[in-house]
């Protein structure tokens, strides 16, 4: 099955960002985002990607090619209904293989990007180490929530300043992130915890760790949600950078114009 | 038809939230008996025909590939269902 690359409509119409045109040479890269039964958050990485001045593909989870996409966003939802765990059952679809081929190509692999349910499967396809188990408050959580970005020189990270803090929402129940503490201090060793939560964990992860990275710094996973905070009017009511006006955050652009100016180099 | 069991638990240096909260739930129907409880899964993987040495190898294959994350879980149990074997 082929998905058809329909446009998705820009409620209010796009915003005018200096990159939004089609001279831009950040247009020409193609940024697909994969959908499995059960994927909610695919439609707004969609609109990230095209916010932030690139061109999105759709690509569906039973496809066997990759499009000859530049970057590769695994988006959040309920892929296969979490049935056994988050993330499991998707791990195995035909595209999944494609992908966890591509993203282990050493200096030329794909920047791939999981965002909580895609960042489950990231653990579970074993492109990220650790996995996430039940919040240790037992609790769906939604909320906006405040983090420090780590380590700027991953492929999804390059637009923030190093220790730059956003505010981006978080809404997840499987959201507690743990590792033996060797992979955790394995992860902080190089560098690879990229994002950290700051004012309170909100639901047990280890060392506060909110998404990490692969040792080439390709691949990245994250449980909030960068995707709905990229467009006045739809985001988060508050931002790292100030006061805005309600609805008004977008700190969460910068992961999808990070991997467009690294693409674009 | 014979069954092959799979058992899957949380591991032991992992909280186990929904443990937890079931032993919160067990002294409100009055079954305080209980000092903690963990959540586990159990699977059976049904065989059409004899379970041979390698239809449980294969079993096993599942068990600590797809049924189970070795990060945060143990196969504790991978065997025929004795009244199966009959």
């Amino acid at each position: 099955m082929t998905t058809s690359n329909i446009e998705t409509p820009l409620i209010g119409g796009p915003q005018p960002l200096a990159s939004n045109n089609e001279d831009s040479p950040l247009n020409g890269v193609k940024v697909g985002v994969v959908t499995f039964p059960g994927s909610l958050d695919d439609r707004d990485a969609v609109r990230a990607v095209r916010l932030a001045g690139g061109s999105a593909v759709h690509l569906w989870h039973g496809d066997h090619s990759l499009q000859d996409v530049d970057a590769v966003i695994i988006p959040g939802g309920f892929s296969y209904g979490d049935y056994l765990r988050a993330g499991a059952i998707s791990r195995f679809a035909p595209l999944m293989e494609q992908i966890t081929a591509a993203a282990s190509g050493g200096a030329d692999a794909l920047p791939v990007l999981g965002i909580c349910n895609g960042f489950q499967v990231l653990t579970e396809a074993h492109l990220l180490p650790g996995s996430m188990i039940k919040n240790n408050h037992l609790h769906f959580i939604c909320r906006d929530q405040r983090l420090r970005v780590e380590n700027n020189g991953t492929f999804w990270t390059s637009e923030y300043a190093d220790g730059e803090e956003l505010v981006i929402p978080l809404k997840n129940q499987d959201g507690q992130f743990v590792a033996d503490n060797r992979t955790l201090d394995e992860l902080e060793g190089e560098g690879r915890v990229v994002f950290r939560y700051v004012d309170g964990n909100p639901n047990g992860s280890r060392r506060d760790i909110a998404g990490i990275s692969n040792a080439a710094g390709n691949v990245v996973g994250l449980m909030p949600h960068p995707e709905h905070a990229v467009e006045a009017g739809f985001g988060p009511d508050s931002s790292a950078r100030g006061e805005v006006e309600v609805r008004g955050g977008t700190d969460g652009l910068g992961i999808f114009t990070s991997v467009l100016k690294k693409l674009v180099g | 038809m014979p069954r092959i069991v799979v058992d899957v638990m949380p591991k032991p240096e992992i909280l186990d939230p929904q443990g937890k909260a079931i032993a919160g739930a067990l002294p409100r129907i009055g079954l305080t008996g209980f000092a903690s409880v963990r959540q586990g899964k159990r699977f059976e993987l049904t065989v059409d025909g004899v379970v041979t040495d390698e239809v449980l190898e294969q079993a096993r294959h599942a068990a600590t590939t797809l049924l189970s994350n070795p990060v945060i879980e143990d196969v504790t149990r991978v065997e025929v269902l004795e009244e199966d074997a009959q």
